[in-house]
């Protein structure tokens, strides 16, 4: 229903984009994938754990869906960058979700580690989609460095706290050059539809589906909520006014009053 | 010799590689979908059987998670 995009130069007909974090197993993550219509999906680097059973990357070959790694975890650019590269040898893919956050509690984006692992990993070859804050003049800046497109949070993730500086995100995407990806915050189907509200391209959802007590349900919810962003923001919305303005007209209004007449 | 693979002390036999490392591995994909980074450096797949590991060296072998 919503029109294709295009992230240095690969076509998406997804709005949607589901992180694979926080899923109980690989069922229900295989299911909700389904549901989500995603096309593209995160995935973690971690250590070969010798008793893991099945392998995600079965998962999303089944689904027929596209491998977006990130560097989850990274607190350093120099971490990001070695991690980035282990991902591109391991998946066969340049694209990396960018993450370099600044403490565990906020898993806010370090701003200064951010540019500076963004324009490296530029320089090697990678289509970097870095995770960033609503900051409209980082967003500039990720994108100078030759970043493919920008991924400002809503709220922190994890948090379903939903869009808390729409405004910023609105400037971001006037000025941006690249598609905007709205990437952490969502916590229902409405936090979506008002990301793409906004003119966000996309939207990134993980918790919001994964964490739902039907993620299935959540993930079908938020793909039609994705649609239908889409369609009232091409619809375009009335303005804003302080005082009613009536849809009844007044025209032929009978009076029932006869000292009026 | 020595070396910590994935944060455990490992006894390896001289003239173990990259490759030799991962082969011992219970599960390793044996595909797509492992990396390796040795000291810190990435090693490609294609140099695996080449590649040395030198006495004391730290070896990270990572594959895909959920996450993000």
């Amino acid at each position: 229903m919503t029109t294709p995009f295009a992230i240095a130069g690969r076509q998406l007909s997804s709005r949607l984009i589901l992180g694979t974090g926080g899923f109980t197993n690989h069922e229900v993550l295989a299911a909700a994938l389904n549901a989500s219509g995603a096309e593209l999906c995160t995935v973690a680097l971690r250590r070969l754990d010798p008793a893991a059973r099945g392998s995600i990357l079965d998962v999303l070959d089944g689904a027929g869906v596209e491998v977006l790694p990130n560097t989850a975890g990274c607190y350093t650019a120099r971490d990001a960058i070695v991690t980035a590269q282990l991902a591109r040898e391991a998946f066969g893919t340049d694209w990396i979700k960018l993450e370099v956050i600044g403490d565990d509690r906020t898993l806010l984006p370090d701003a200064v580690e951010l540019v500076a692992a963004a324009e490296a990993l530029v320089d090697d070859g990678f289509v970097v989609l870095p995770y960033t804050t609503d900051d409209p003049i980082l967003a500039r800046r990720l994108e100078d460095v030759g970043c493919a497109a920008v991924m400002p949070l809503g709220s922190p993730i994890g948090s379903g706290m939903g869009i808390r500086n729409p405004y910023n995100i609105s400037i971001v995407v006037e000025r941006a050059g690249v598609p905007v990806i709205l990437d952490a915050g969502v916590g229902t189907a409405s936090d979506a539809a008002f990301a793409i509200e906004l003119g966000c391209d996309a939207v990134l959802c993980a918790s919001a589906i994964s964490r739902a007590h039907d993620p299935i349900a959540m993930a079908t919810g938020i793909r039609l909520a994705v649609e239908a962003g889409w369609l009232a923001r091409g619809a375009g919305r009335i303005p804003r006014r302080r005082y009613a303005e009536a849809s009844t007209p007044d025209e032929g209004l009978p009076v029932f009053d006869s000292a009026s007449q | 010799m020595n070396v910590t693979v994935n944060g455990d002390r490992r006894e390896l036999p001289a003239g173990a590689t990259v490759a030799s490392v991962v082969e011992s591995l219970q599960n390793a994909p044996e595909g797509r979908g492992v990396a390796v980074a040795v000291e810190g450096e990435v090693v490609p797949r294609a140099k695996w059987s080449t590649t040395a590991i030198r006495e004391g060296a730290t070896v990270e072998v990572v594959v895909a998670v959920q996450g993000g």
